[in-house]
C-alpha cells in the first residue's frame, strides 16, 4: 500500500453505557482516499464507533480527529459540515418526500442562501435552486435511481431505500463517507452495482469507511480491514491477511477447529 | 392549476365586501380573517415542523398589546422613582413594533424549548401564554388590567402625496386584513418551498438523518418560530385596532385552541389548509347563531371536528388534494401506456 496522508484519527476511544463496555480502547487510523472496512460479529461495537466518530454519541474516553481537528464536543450538524458524513442502518429516508426532493433536502449544506433571499425570490437565491436540482438529478443519475425521482421514498424496496440514503449523504458533499451496513437487505446483483458505486465514490477523492456484514463483499471492495470483538480491535490489515487471521477466523466461527 | 385556484379565491375574497352589505356579518368575515392569520401562523410552526404551539395566543396577544400601548401611549413608573412616558404614535408604528416585539418572544421561547422540544415546546409554550396573561392582567399602570385598554385609534395608512387614509369602515378594514394575509400566505409559501422549508421538512421527517446532512435542529425551528410568532404579533395588532379595545382575556387559551382546532381540520402541512379551517371555525358561530345559545356552540364545534376528521382524516385540503391527484396520476398512467403502445405500433 502506498503511503497516504491519514484523513481520521482514532485514538484510544472507549464508550461505555453505565457498566457495559461498547467500545474499550480503540484505535486506528483511516488514510485520504482510501477504503476501510471495520468488521465483527453483531454486538461488537460497529454501530457504536460511527456514532461516536460523527458526533451522535460522546465517547467515555479517547478523541477522533478528522483532518486535523478533534471532534469532541461538536454537534452531529457541525461535524457534517467538515465533510464528514454517515448513512444509517436503518432509519435512512424521508419516506413522505418524493426521491427528488429526499435529495434536495440532502444539498442543504450546498443550497445555504439567505433567508431573505429566498423569501424575496432574489435571483441570488433562484440561481442557486437551479443549481441544486440539477445537481440533485445527477446524483439520481450517479446512484441509478432516476426512474424513482418521482416516486415516495417510503414506497420503494429496501435495497432502493439504501441507495435513496447513500445519494442523500453524497449530496451533502462528504470528503469522507461513514456507510453502514449499505448493502444488508439487497440481493446478490443489487450488491455487485453497489460494489461499483462504492469504487466510483472512492474515485472522486472521497474516503470510504465501511461497516458490513456481507463478507465476501467486504474482501473484494476493502483496501484494509479492521476486525471489531467485543469492542476491542482483534485484527487489522488487508483482506488476504484478515482472511487467514487465526483471531479473527475463532471470533467469527468459535473454537473447535483444534478441538475436534 | 393550484395557481387558478388560488387566484379565484384571492377575487372571490376581494369581491365579498361589494355584494355583502350586511355589517354583522362583514364583521364576522374580518375577526375571521384575523384568526385565520394566526391560524396560517400555529400552522408554519405545527404543520411544517411538527412542533405544538399551545401558547400560540401569547405571541397574538402580545402583538395586540404593543400596538395598542404604541398607539395610546402610556406613563408609567419604574423602579428608583423614574417615569417612563410614551407619547402616543401612529398606529401603523405599532403594527411594526407589535411584529418585532412578538417575533423577538418567538425568538427566546424557540432558544429556551427547542434543546429539548416535544413535550417541552409544549409545557413552555402554555406557560409562556399564562404569564403574559398574568402581567397583562396585574399590571394595571400598563394595561388596565381587567379594565381594559379602550379608545385604541383604527389604522391609518400614510399614503404618499395624499396625507393619510384612516381605515375607519368594516369595507376597509377587511381589505386591510385581506392584504395582510396575503401576505402572510406568500410568505409562508416562499418559505416552506425554499431550502429552509426543506430542512424543516426533513427535521420534522426524520430529525436523525437531518441532522447527519448538517441541518442544524436549534437554528431551523428557531427562526420557524420568530416568524411564526412575528406573523401572530402583526394579527394581533390589526385586532386590537380593529376591535378598538382589548383586555387580558385575549390571552385566553380556549383562543389558541380555536387556532389549533382551525389547523386540524383544514389540514396542517397544507398552506391553503388554515385558510380553509379558519374559514369554517370563523364562521360556524354566525352560521349557528340563530339556532342554538353560545355553549351549546362549542359543542357543535367538537361535533363538526370530529366529523371532518372522520371523513378527511389528514384535514380537508390534503385529504381532498390526494384524492384529487391520485384520479389525474391514474389518468396520466393510462395516458402514457396508450403512449407506448402507440410508439411500438409504430414501425422503426
Amino acid at each position: 500500500m502506498t503511503a497516504r496522508s491519514v484523513a481520521m484519527t482514532i485514538d484510544q476511544v472507549a464508550v461505555l453505557f453505565g457498566g457495559l463496555v461498547a467500545i474499550s480502547d480503540m484505535s486506528f487510523t483511516v488514510g485520504e482516499g482510501e477504503i476501510v472496512s471495520l468488521i465483527g460479529p453483531n454486538g461488537a461495537g460497529k454501530t457504536t464507533a460511527f456514532n461516536v466518530m460523527t458526533g451522535f454519541l460522546t465517547p467515555s474516553a479517547g478523541r477522533v480527529t478528522y483532518q486535523g481537528r478533534t471532534l469532541t464536543g461538536l454537534k452531529p450538524h457541525q461535524i457534517a459540515d467538515l465533510g464528514l458524513i454517515r448513512t444509517f442502518q436503518r432509519t435512512s429516508v424521508f419516506p413522505n418526500d418524493t426521491v427528488y426532493d429526499n435529495i434536495l433536502i440532502g444539498l442543504h449544506r450546498r443550497g445555504r442562501v439567505r433567508l431573505l433571499d429566498a423569501i424575496l425570490g432574489l435571483p441570488g437565491a433562484r440561481a442557486s435552486e437551479r443549481r441544486l436540482r440539477q445537481r440533485a438529478s445527477e446524483l439520481l443519475e450517479w446512484v441509478g435511481l432516476e426512474r424513482r425521482a418521482q416516486d415516495a421514498a417510503g414506497s420503494l424496496s429496501y435495497g432502493e431505500q439504501r441507495l435513496v440514503g447513500v445519494a442523500l449523504a453524497l449530496a451533502a458533499e462528504p470528503s469522507m463517507l461513514l456507510l453502514d451496513e449499505p448493502v444488508s437487505g439487497m440481493n446478490a446483483s443489487e450488491t455487485h452495482r453497489f460494489v461499483e458505486l462504492i469504487r466510483s465514490i472512492r474515485d472522486r477523492g472521497i474516503t470510504i469507511l465501511l461497516v458490513e456484514h456481507d463478507m465476501p463483499m467486504v474482501m473484494t471492495v476493502s483496501d484494509r480491514i479492521v476486525v471489531l470483538n467485543y469492542g476491542r480491535i482483534i485484527a487489522e490489515g488487508t483482506p488476504d491477511l484478515i482472511r487467514n487471521d487465526p483471531a479473527v477466523i475463532e471470533a467469527y466461527l468459535g473454537h473447535g477447529v483444534g478441538h475436534a | 392549476m393550484r395557481a387558478i385556484i388560488t387566484i379565484l379565491a384571492v377575487a372571490a375574497l376581494a369581491s365579498v365586501p361589494l355584494w355583502l352589505r350586511d355589517p354583522y356579518l362583514l364583521n364576522a368575515l374580518i375577526t375571521t380573517g384575523i384568526f385565520v392569520i394566526g391560524a396560517m401562523s400555529l400552522n408554519l410552526l405545527l404543520g411544517f415542523t411538527g412542533q405544538l404551539s399551545l401558547g400560540h395566543i401569547a405571541f397574538f396577544g402580545i402583538g395586540a398589546y404593543v400596538s395598542a400601548l404604541t398607539s395610546l401611549g402610556f406613563d408609567i413608573g419604574l423602579p428608583g422613582g423614574f417615569r417612563l412616558v410614551h407619547a402616543p404614535w401612529p398606529p401603523i408604528i405599532g403594527l411594526m413594533l407589535a411584529i418585532l416585539v412578538a417575533g423577538l418572544c418567538g425568538y427566546f421561547v424557540g432558544l429556551l424549548s427547542f434543546r429539548v422540544r416535544g413535550a417541552y415546546f409544549v409545557i413552555v409554550t402554555i406557560s409562556f401564554a399564562e404569564v403574559v396573561r398574568l402581567v397583562a392582567l396585574n399590571w394595571v399602570e400598563l394595561t388596565q388590567g381587567p379594565l381594559a385598554l379602550t379608545n385604541i385609534p383604527s389604522i391609518a395608512l400614510p399614503l404618499p402625496g395624499f396625507g393619510e387614509l384612516t381605515l375607519r369602515t368594516k369595507m376597509q378594514n377587511y381589505y386591510l386584513v385581506l392584504a395582510v394575509a396575503l401576505i402572510a400566505y406568500l410568505l409562508i409559501a416562499r418559505l416552506v418551498h425554499s431550502h429552509f422549508g426543506r430542512a424543516m421538512r426533513g427535521l420534522m421527517e426524520n430529525e436523525t438523518l437531518a441532522v447527519s446532512v448538517g441541518i442544524d435542529v436549534t437554528r431551523t425551528l428557531t427562526i420557524a418560530a420568530v416568524i411564526s410568532a412575528a406573523i401572530a404579533g402583526a394579527a394581533g395588532s390589526l385586532y386590537a385596532h380593529y376591535i378598538r379595545i382589548i383586555d387580558p382575556e385575549v390571552f385566553a387559551f380556549i383562543n389558541t385552541v380555536t387556532m389549533v382546532i382551525m389547523v386540524i381540520s383544514g389540514g396542517k402541512g397544507s398552506l391553503a389548509g388554515p385558510v380553509v379551517g379558519g374559514l369554517i371555525f370563523g364562521l360556524l358561530p354566525v352560521a349557528l347563531r340563530p339556532v342554538m345559545a353560545p355553549e351549546a356552540q362549542w359543542i357543535a364545534y367538537g361535533g363538526v371536528l370530529i366529523a371532518i376528521l372522520f371523513v378527511l382524516p389528514r384535514g380537508i385540503v390534503p385529504s381532498l388534494a390526494q384524492r384529487f391527484s391520485r384520479r389525474r396520476s391514474k389518468a396520466t398512467a393510462l395516458a402514457s401506456v396508450t403512449l407506448a403502445e402507440t410508439a411500438a405500433k409504430e414501425p422503426a
